[in-house]
């Protein structure tokens, strides 16, 4: 392999982890304060994607507001999920909101095949994110560069949202002890409803940006993405917001280069996320950079 | 300022509290002492807005108004100026000192006001000073006592409940924790202190209520139960 082609598959790595990273923080963010895991959140990412697309076909608006549009949207979308299948089962045991999760998949899923019809959609890009250029002999897209440095804006400033301020504070206190957090004030509900807002919000801008790295969208879209995020959550740790970034980077850059070293293995593509996840669970059930799971006395 | 009337709580089937009535005046130190599951902790737990089965009326009087606040939920009642400093402590070990005490000011927005505040639990617990950036779950049992008090006084209450604050201290720190909650009545907060630790609370309290298996069945100045000859026997061994 030759230097030229390594970075280029380097490029693609880092775009593929950083769309998984954002997909996994919306899993693990959840998890954390909920102890749920929202299968939903794949068709979400989904939704996302429609969205841009439907701002540019059907109403024509420039570009940067229908991204901006599609992502309070698709954070509306997350935020109504939480409300309608999961807020009535909060006092239910666990495995209940599981399976609602589960229900409201197949619902979206089901809903979008009806609404946006099955027949993929091709997504028309805006032309300085895919006119390749050639720096020193490396043919890449504007487009690899910008979902890298997309990601790291957007986590750095959920970084931020979660470690400097009031919300986020409740936030991380609500993940240890619910009752405790309320008497100190802190509207759970509202929070609760932050963190799908936030969580979706990420999942749609990773919805934006596929559709752009892979541009045909379908309504079932959501569900191997979505899967390999999950993975990639358990892989860092799930509950922890540096871990989904670490274990969906990791996983796009395995992805990536075992397919670019060993050609011959690129029919296994997806299973390797797989294999992978068994692997950490048998060895590091918690995750790369999980704590401890501590039971409550 | 706090007059609790009938209260019953439920669990399930359980009849934990039975139409109970105290009456918390405004600037006063009361307790309510009671045997292991005597229905204490239901009872300032209703207070706060946690439990649904409940039956009663708690009139409050206090934030600028005057109203029953059972059924209200518990941020709600925060903001009214009623905070609990719940059994066990329940501090936040993952999150700093600081976390802590700012999570207890969650409600309020006026920083100078919060500040002040910050500097007077930094006077009560001069060790929380020390420890500002410690997570709480590294601080030893009186400190997280102590953590715990500093977290509720940062919600600037008119009205804090404490649950059992002397659990688990060795002697010279239930003194202390209680000296403290003498100096927190004097500057002006009403307190509502639920103890197992009978002689230390009778000692401190203006009025006190003994509670058992979800009734009243005695209650009177704290000094005069002090000499009770059945709380003597009951709870301050004989
Ligand atoms: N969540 C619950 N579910 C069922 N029963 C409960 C629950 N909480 C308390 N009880 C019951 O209600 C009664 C009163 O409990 P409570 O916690 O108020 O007692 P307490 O006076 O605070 O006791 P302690 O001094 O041990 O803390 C007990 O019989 C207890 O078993
Ligand atoms: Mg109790």
């Amino acid at each position: 392999m030759t230097l030229t082609m390594f970075i280029q598959h380097f490029f693609n790595a880092l775009t593929l982890g950083s769309l998984y990273a954002l997909i996994a923080i919306g899993y693990t963010m959840v998890y954390g304060i909920l102890r749920l895991i929202n299968f939903a959140h794949g068709d979400v990412f989904m939704l996302g994607a429609y969205f841009i697309f439907y701002t540019g076909t059907i109403f024509h608006l420039p570009w940067i507001v229908g991204v901006i549009l599609a992502i309070i949207l698709t954070s509306f979308c997350g935020v109504i999920v939480e409300r309608a299948a999961y807020r009535p089962l909060r006092d239910a045991p666990r495995i209940s909101a599981l399976i609602s999760s589960i229900g409201v998949s197949f619902f979206i899923e089901n809903l979008a095949i009806v609404v946006f019809t099955g027949i993929p959609k091709p997504v028309v890009r805006p032309d300085w994110l895919v006119k390749i250029i050639q720096i020193r002999g490396v043919r890449i897209l504007p487009l690899a560069i910008a979902v890298p440095i997309m990601c790291f804006v957007l986590v750095a400033g959920l970084l931020f949202i979660v470690y400097k301020t009031k919300p986020g504070l409740a936030m991380r206190a609500i993940s240890k002890d619910i009752e405790t957090t309320r008497l100190m004030g802190v509207s759970v509900n509202k929070i609760i409803s932050l963190t799908f807002g936030l969580g979706s919000a990420l999942a749609a801008a990773g919805g934006i940006m596929w559709a752009l790295r892979y541009p045909q969208i379908q309504p079932l879209m959501g569900l191997i993405p979505g899967l390999k995020a999950f993975i990639a959550a358990v892989l860092g740790g799930i509950g922890s917001i540096q871990g989904a970034v670490v274990g969906g980077l990791l996983l796009g850059f395995i992805e990536i280069m075992i397919v670019a070293f060993f050609p011959g293995l690129s029919g296994y593509k997806d299973a390797f996320a797989f294999i992978l996840l068994i692997v950490i669970l048998l060895i590091k059930p918690t995750g790369l950079m999980g704590e401890k799971i501590e039971e409550k006395v | 300022m706090l007059k609790v009337e009938g209260l019953h709580v439920y669990y399930g089937g359980i009849h934990a509290v039975k139409g109970i009535n105290i009456e918390v005046p405004r600037g006063k130190i009361v307790t309510l002492i009671g045997a292991n599951g005597a229905g204490k902790s239901s009872t300032i737990r209703a207070v706060s807005g946690l439990l649904k089965q409940t039956k009663g009326t708690i009139s409050y009087n206090g934030n600028g108004e005057n109203r029953n606040i059972l059924g209200l939920s518990p941020e709600n009642i925060v903001r009214r100026g009623i905070v609990m400093c719940p059994e066990g402590r329940r501090i936040l070990p993952h999150l700093t000192v600081f976390e802590n005490l700012m999570l207890g000011a969650y409600t309020r927005n006026d920083k100078k006001a919060i500040k002040k505040d910050l500097d007077w639990v930094y006077d009560l617990f001069p060790r929380m000073k020390e420890r500002t950036w410690q997570k709480g779950g590294t601080l030893s049992g009186g400190e997280q006592q102590m953590l715990a008090v500093g977290r509720a006084i940062m919600s600037a209450p008119e009205v804090i409940m404490l649950d059992e604050p002397s659990l688990g201290l060795a002697p010279l720190l239930v003194k202390e924790v209680f000296d403290i909650i003498g100096q927190i009545n004097a500057e002006g907060k009403t307190v509502l202190l639920v103890e197992q630790n009978a002689y230390a609370a009778l000692k401190i309290a203006d009025y006190a209520y003994v509670l058992e298996v979800g009734n009243i069945v005695l209650e009177g100045p704290g000094k005069e139960l002090l000499e009770d000859q059945r709380v003597k026997e009951a709870y301050l061994g004989g």
